[in-house]
């Protein structure tokens, strides 16, 4: 009998719950029992709550168990769960997952599918069709599809991702780079990582068009500190994709030369902004530039440089395989494609879930997160990362696009959704906000810089039962300021939770007031 | 704090042919493409709020106080980054940009001290004014909130305090440390509320990389950085446009006075040589003007070794003239002879050498030029046909490729540097060619493409051989040679040139240069578009230093890098007027222009317009001086501002010949080591005292303005009048502008220029006259001055001056960016923090092999005497040369230099000398001796007997 394939995500998620202690066990295990296994560290299929999620390989379909933790790998053996056995974590076939199946994976197509490190593993499973397909149809080409697809910046901006290369391609420069922005900082969100740590093949592959497209000879992936697994896995994979040719001078025979680094942040939020980064990039201390020039003019050393996000150039392999109008199939009005969204905070069921864009709120909190953990009533979502507007209940009928978010001045952002249940008070996080702000203002703009502090003081204020009304006036008047005159989304944004907090949970402002009185 | 007579754009001009015309607040404006809205509106008189931005820096939009609406824009773009377009309709005011501006200001005041009525920069804050713009009357979140209002001050820079406490984080010092001076000493560290200013790694002003040019203390919009003159003493009430009086930039200031007294010097913005930046000794070092130190009193004694007697000025120019007189009717009319000076004005330097000329009636008048660029006033006059450099400063902005040769610009030249370095910034390549390690070597953000670090005295071979690689390698500008140059004195040089022995392999021995990377800056220099020279004193000051200057011009003859922007050969002049002491006529075989005695048209007409007969044979230079005093021939010496004691070579020699002299006549503003020597002391004015005309290295005659009166009486050309009436010859001028109007009367060069004509145009680049009546920024654009380019044949001569078993290693020397050469004037500022005392600066490895440590006492010895000085170990010099400054005179650096001098102009061979250096404890006998003798002078001085008492 050959080797069963045993799969135990390396996924840093899965780490941080026991999967490392789970495969030393399961090898042990093996071991001593004389059994012929191999282990594949897999990326993370996305369902946090089972993690770590182990599937084994029987007759060729993946029967998963979980979460398994490293005293429960004796008794998944006792259960001879490597031809399938039945256990007590056991999940059946990963495949017929609800939580799964009923997903629209494309972008996330083999995160948690594939040996991340593996060449063989990729290529089995559709890799490089898209580069091979770009090729063929050239810089024009790539624009075209890209544009036709529909697809918007994942990072949040929702800025339209073939207009941007095509800017950047029929700006004539001697050098033009492609930029990754993997420094994912929102809160609640992780689907960046997933995806650099279960496939990072896809990443460089992306970026290898986008390169094509837009005549970019170097690229670099922008990571920040806190991702070490991605980082590593990065690293690796570049490694591979050179050695075989993927990356490098004369990419698969084509006299296309395009070289890839890694390059690790140092931890400041704002370098998560396209022209921060840049700075941060050049060796500078990450501020904001002002706007224009665009980056797609004047970017990393001056010159013209595609800034994208980790799922934007994610995504774009499978629309040059596929074709752009496979891919705008999916969606909702000018949302097309769709979103891997971060399902997280107090949630029953977190982690990722990619769908089409134009499910609602409610069916992403409730059908697939099936509630609150903690069993109280869900309150609120915060929705967008630390910059995005905490909606209602009322509110959770409102359909996952960028426009009809935008339209309830809430924005989708990155597609992070962090849950709250009734225990959360709105004042504290309307405080957060402001502090949030403080700590990661880049301090160039005064609005942002000084604003924040003084937003949080406002607040502390309110909470205090000081001047009240007077202050509460004094706030919104403070949040108009920072959102018309900051330099960038950060002091322009982060007014956006202090405002719909307001909006929607005012007796907690007053409640606060009144306590304190 | 910007000047209090400047007005703000608040973004640099574009230079743009292409125009875009738009209306703002229904005015219809019309500014080249790419003008910001903020300057366009400022064009347009329309003031648009801003605290981050001012028009020396680049655009920054953090203050979001300059928002404003544009139609079919979206938002409130601020008017500092948002480039005006065609067709634009700007508002600048209204009730929503009003708002928005009045809470960014509640903002900043929220977190800002509230003590305007003692704050040094009241009045003049731009904070303040801003705030009265936008109409601010309360402050919401009061003044208890998080702030940094009570973070104390940085003293630690004798001229300016950083206070942050005031400082709103708009980041101007920052850039103006950046862009402008091109250090990059300052920061901000730490982010959000925390955000702050920091110089280097969180270290005080003085410690860390700060070089205290004051570029950000000009540029800071409130009192965050001070100047502490005006902390101490109150905000000037009007400014003069004057030229600084320091190196030969020649930056353009302007004098903020209270009354009579200078508060401060700030560089003015529409100075055409420095563009509104300057350095520590422009903008800070002038308080030597008003030192106690300073002799306001004229003083004669019979001999030096008696105490001094003041006397009036009538007795005292009445006692000189009389010696004067005396010693030619006993020894002859040549006894006599005077020396100009290049701290002087034009005006007076002038008056010297006609005095010298017209009423001692000899040639004996020589200058400091002749122990600095003498030989490129040689060398370039016999190729190019002009003894000056070909370009503006503004020239380098053009060049791709910046070949910098026996130069320290980072210290000797700082304001320029700045420009220059802002160009390596931007691109250009550089070749630095230097024994030492120098700054610009390796900067912030600068790299040299090639250092060429050659051992000293082997720089005729080393450009010999890139000249070689030119020819040999054909990389020759054939269609300029054949055009512009001497086809006859091109083939023979090309000959020569061609010859093996100057290929860079067979150099390599001597300049210690590999060929390889001769090769490479040679083929850089010829191929990589427009390449400029600039070189300094480690050119000149050689035995070969005219030959290494035709060396320099005949590259760039061969490579057709002369005649337009980008290139040239720029000799960068030591002293603000050594270029126009040169110009004047200060040399014994020249009249002003250049022009030889023994040409009698030349000399028919001065005869006429002075109404003397001139003598056509030239005078006696200053080395001959020397020796013509040693031999007996020659007895009596009037110098004006130079201090030939410190500054010449071999200083036993030299103060043998003074002490021969039986009347020396100083004219200075300290008793200077010359004075020491002296007989009959003038008291000089300096140049907040007088009006004239200073001309910088790239021959730009810039105005002098008085700002204060003579603090000893007169003016230094007013003591030359005295002294010229009084030996009979009476010279008639009621101001300085009357003599430049005889200058340009007797100077074909010069015919152009007038007092008038500086005022209306700034200032004048020479040649001036009818055909270029706005002057010449750039030289030899058509033809060469001498018509034909011509190439001159430079076989290298190894110098005498040799390192042996004895003497084994070289000796060069050079200055520092706080000090200024004998250091006269710096010495008496708090510019002495930076550089207390002068030192040997010597390789690890020959410091180890002597058992010496950083801050051992080493004793110096060449073949013409020994000093000594403290040791600075540093991996800036090559093994086998030591260097040092000279700017202190107990130091004795010229006690070890050598006679030897360049054999065309007796250019003195400072940069190699021959030392041995030990370890000791005790200074050297020299400076014992130098000490008793100064010493006793300063009792001479202060026991002198007053004209009052």
């Amino acid at each position: 009998m050959s080797a069963v394939t045993v799969y135990v995500p390396a996924d840093a998620g899965a780490l941080a719950v026991g999967a490392q202690a789970v495969a030393q066990a399961i090898t042990a295990e093996a071991r001593a029992r004389n059994l012929d296994i191999q282990v594949v560290r897999n990326g993370s299929r996305g369902l946090y709550w089972l993690e770590p999620l182990v599937e084994v390989l029987v007759d060729g379909q993946r029967v998963a168990y979980g979460p398994v933790q490293a005293r429960d790998v004796a008794s998944l053996f006792d259960a001879d769960f490597l031809r399938g056995g039945k256990h007590v974590l056991a999940l059946g076939a990963t495949a017929d997952l609800a939580w799964l199946r009923h997903q629209e994976r494309l972008t996330f197509r083999r995160v948690g599918v594939i040996d991340p490190l593996s060449l063989h593993d990729y290529l089995a499973h559709d890799g490089y069709a898209g580069l091979e397909r770009a090729l063929e149809i050239g810089p024009a080409g790539i624009v075209k599809a890209v544009t036709d697809s529909g697809l918007r910046g994942r990072g949040g901006a929702a800025f339209p991702t073939g207009i941007k290369w095509k800017t950047v391609a029929d700006t004539d420069a001697a050098q033009k780079y492609i930029v990754c922005n993997a420094d994912e900082g929102d809160s609640g969100t992780f689907a960046d990582r997933m995806l650099m740590e279960g496939d990072p093949l896809l990443l460089i592959e992306g970026m290898t068009i986008a390169a094509l497209a837009v005549g970019a000879s170097q690229g670099y992936i922008y990571i920040r500190s806190e991702y070490p697994h991605a980082e590593r896995s990065l690293r690796c994979a570049i490694e591979i994709a050179s050695a075989a040719g993927y990356l490098g001078t004369n990419i698969l025979g084509s006299g296309h030369t395009f070289n890839l680094e890694v390059r690790r942040g140092a931890g400041a939020y704002i370098c998560g902004e396209e022209t921060s980064l840049l700075e941060s990039l050049e060796g500078k201390r990450g501020q904001i530039r002002f706007k224009p020039p665009l980056p797609a003019h004047k970017g990393l050393f001056g010159q013209p440089t595609v800034v994208n996000n980790v799922l934007s150039l994610a995504t774009v392999p499978v629309i040059l395989q596929h074709g752009a109008q496979f891919y705008a199939e999916y969606g909702r009005g000018r949302s097309r494609g769709t979103q891997p969204f971060q399902l997280a905070g107090n949630v029953k069921y977190g982690g990722l879930i990619e769908k089409a864009f134009g499910l609602t709120l409610a069916e992403l909190i409730f059908d697939w997160g099936g509630g609150s953990a903690s069993g109280r009533p869900v309150r609120t979502a915060q929705v967008g990362g630390p910059l995005g507007a905490y909606l209602p209940r009322a509110h959770f009928d409102t359909p996952l696009d960028y426009e009809s978010f935008t339209a309830r001045h809430a924005m989708l952002g990155h597609g992070g959704v962090v849950v709250f249940d009734d225990s959360v008070d709105m004042a504290a996080m309307a405080r957060f906000a402001m502090e949030f702000c403080a700590i990661e203002s880049c301090g160039k703009c005064t609005p942002c810089r000084i604003g924040s502090v003084r937003g949080r003081e406002l607040i502390d204020h309110i909470i205090a039962g000081r001047e009240v009304t007077r202050n509460l006036a004094t706030l919104r008047d403070l949040c108009d300021t920072m959102i018309s005159a900051s330099l960038c989304a950060l002091g322009g944004m982060a007014p956006f939770p202090v405002l719909s907090a307001l909006e929607h949970f005012p007796e907690d402002f007053v409640r606060a007031g009144r306590d304190a009185a | 704090m910007r000047s209090i007579d400047e007005t703000d754009l608040g973004t640099p001009a574009v230079n743009n042919a292409d125009s875009v015309s738009l209306t703002i607040d229904g005015h219809q404006v019309t500014v080249p493409a790419g003008t910001s809205l903020m300057r366009a509106a400022a064009l347009a008189g329309i003031a648009v709020p801003k605290l981050c931005a001012t028009d020396s820096l680049e655009p920054f939009g953090s203050c979001r106080l300059c928002l404003v609406q544009v139609e079919g824009m979206k938002g409130t773009p601020a008017s500092c980054t948002t480039p005006a377009s065609q067709g634009m309709q700007v508002t600048t005011q209204n009730d929503r940009l009003a708002d928005l501006r009045r809470n960014v200001m509640e903002l900043y005041i929220s977190d800002h001290p509230l003590d305007c009525l003692t704050c040094p920069a009241n009045g003049h804050c731009e904070l303040q004014d801003m705030a009265g713009a936008v109409g601010l009357r309360e402050v919401r979140y009061g003044y208890a909130g998080e702030n940094h209002c009570e973070q104390a001050k940085d003293e630690s820079n004798p001229y300016f305090t950083f206070d942050p406490s005031k400082c709103i984080v708009c980041s101007r010092c920052v850039r103006a440390c950046d862009e402008v001076q091109g250090t990059f000493a300052l920061t901000i560290s730490g982010r959000g509320f925390d955000s702050h200013v920091s110089a280097g790694l969180e270290q005080d002003f003085m410690s860390s990389e700060c070089v205290s040019c004051g570029a950000c203390v000009q540029a800071c919009p409130t009192a965050t950085l001070s100047e502490k003159s005006i902390i101490e003493r109150g905000q000037p009430e009007h400014s003069v446009i004057t030229t600084c009086a320091y190196c030969g930039v020649g930056c353009s200031f302007r004098a903020e006075m209270k009354g009579a007294e200078v508060i401060r010097m700030v560089p003015n913005q529409d100075g055409q040589a420095n563009h509104g930046h300057a350095c520590v000794k422009g903008r800070f070092a002038f308080g030597y003007a008003t030192h106690p130190d300073r002799i306001t009193s004229p003083m004669i004694r019979a001999s030096i070794h008696e105490p001094w007697r003041e006397v009036s000025w009538q007795e005292a120019i009445a006692h000189a003239a009389s010696e004067l007189k005396r010693i030619q009717a006993k020894y002859g009319k040549d006894a006599v002879g005077g020396i100009t000076s290049s701290r002087c004005t034009n005006e007076e330097t002038y008056l010297v050498q006609k005095l010298v000329r017209a009423a001692f009636g000899n040639n004996n008048v020589d200058t400091c030029a002749r122990v600095c660029h003498s030989p490129t006033g040689y060398g370039l006059k016999q190729t190019l046909g002009e003894s000056a450099g070909t370009q503006a400063f503004d020239s380098v902005a053009y060049a791709d490729v910046i070949v910098v040769i026996g130069a320290n610009p980072t210290d000797g030249h700082p304001v320029f540097a700045s420009r220059m370095i802002r160009r390596l910034r931007a691109g250009a390549k550089l070749v630095v060619i230097d024994p030492r390690g120098i700054d610009l070597v390796r900067m912030p953000h600068v790299e040299a493409a090639h250092h060429l670090k050659l051992k000293p005295g082997t720089n005729v071979a080393l450009i010999n051989a890139i000249a070689h690689v030119i020819v040999v390698e054909d990389l020759i500008d054939h269609d300029f040679v054949a055009a512009r140059c001497d086809p006859v004195a091109f083939e023979k040089w090309r000959k020569f040139i061609g010859a093996a022995e100057h290929a860079p392999e067979q150099t390599e021995i001597i300049t210690g240069v590999p060929a390889a990377e001769v090769r490479a800056v040679a083929r850089l220099y010829a191929t990589a578009g427009s390449a400029a020279i600039y070189y300094g004193l480690g050119v000149t000051e050689h035995s070969q230093g005219s030959t290494m200057v035709m060396g320099i011009a005949n590259l760039a003859l061969a490579t057709g890098n002369l005649g337009r922007e980008g290139v040239g050969v720029n000799p960068l002049r030591g002293q603000n007027n050594v270029q126009g002491s040169c110009d004047m006529g200060s040399f014994p075989h020249e009249f002003p222009g250049y022009r030889h005695v023994s040409d009698s048209a030349t000399r028919i007409l001065f005869e006429a317009a002075w109404g003397v007969t001139l003598d056509a044979e030239p005078g006696l230079r200053i080395p001959n001086m020397f020796e013509a005093a040693l031999d007996g021939s020659f007895r009596g010496l009037y110098i004006q501002g130079e201090d030939i004691a410190q500054s010449d070579p071999d200083t036993q020699h030299v103060i043998a010949a003074l002490e021969a002299m039986e009347c020396i006549i100083v004219q200075d503003l300290f008793l200077n080591e010359t004075a020491k020597f002296a007989h009959i002391f003038l008291p000089g004015s300096s140049f907040l005292e007088k009006d004239g005309t200073f001309t910088n290295a790239e021959r730009r005659i810039s105005r002098v303005r008085r700002v204060m009166p003579p603090l000893g009486g007169k003016a230094d050309w007013e003591a030359t009048l005295m002294l010229s009436a009084a030996l009979g010859y009476t010279m008639d001028y009621d101001h300085p502008s009357q003599i430049m109007d005889e200058i340009a009367r007797l100077t074909p060069t010069f015919t152009g220029v007038s007092f008038a004509r500086i005022d209306q145009l700034g200032s004048i680049q020479w040649p001036c006259n009818e055909q270029v009546p706005d002057g010449t920024p750039t030289m030899h654009e058509e033809t060469f001055t001498r018509g034909l380019g011509r190439f001159m044949l430079t076989p290298y001569v190894p110098s005498h001056e040799r390192s042996n078993d004895k003497y084994p290693l070289i000796l060069t020397t050079g200055r520092i960016l706080s000090q200024y050469n004998v250091g006269a004037q710096t010495r008496r500022t708090s510019n002495t923090a930076w550089h207390r005392e002068d030192r040997l600066e010597i390789h690890p490895h020959d410091a180890e092999t002597r058992g010496v440590v950083d801050g051992d006492w080493v004793g110096i010895k060449s073949r013409a005497g020994d000093t000594v000085l403290r040791a600075h170990v540093s991996d800036a010099m090559q093994p086998g040369v030591v260097y040092t400054t000279f700017h202190f005179p107990e130091s004795g650096a010229n006690v070890i230099t050598s006679e030897h001098s360049d054999w065309a102009t007796n250019c003195p061979e400072y940069k190699v000398t021959a030392v041995q250096v030990v370890k000791v404890t005790h200074p050297s006998a020299w400076q014992e001796r130098y000490r008793r003798f100064s010493d006793e002078q300063k009792k001479f001085l202060e026991e002198r007997s007053s004209l009052t008492r």
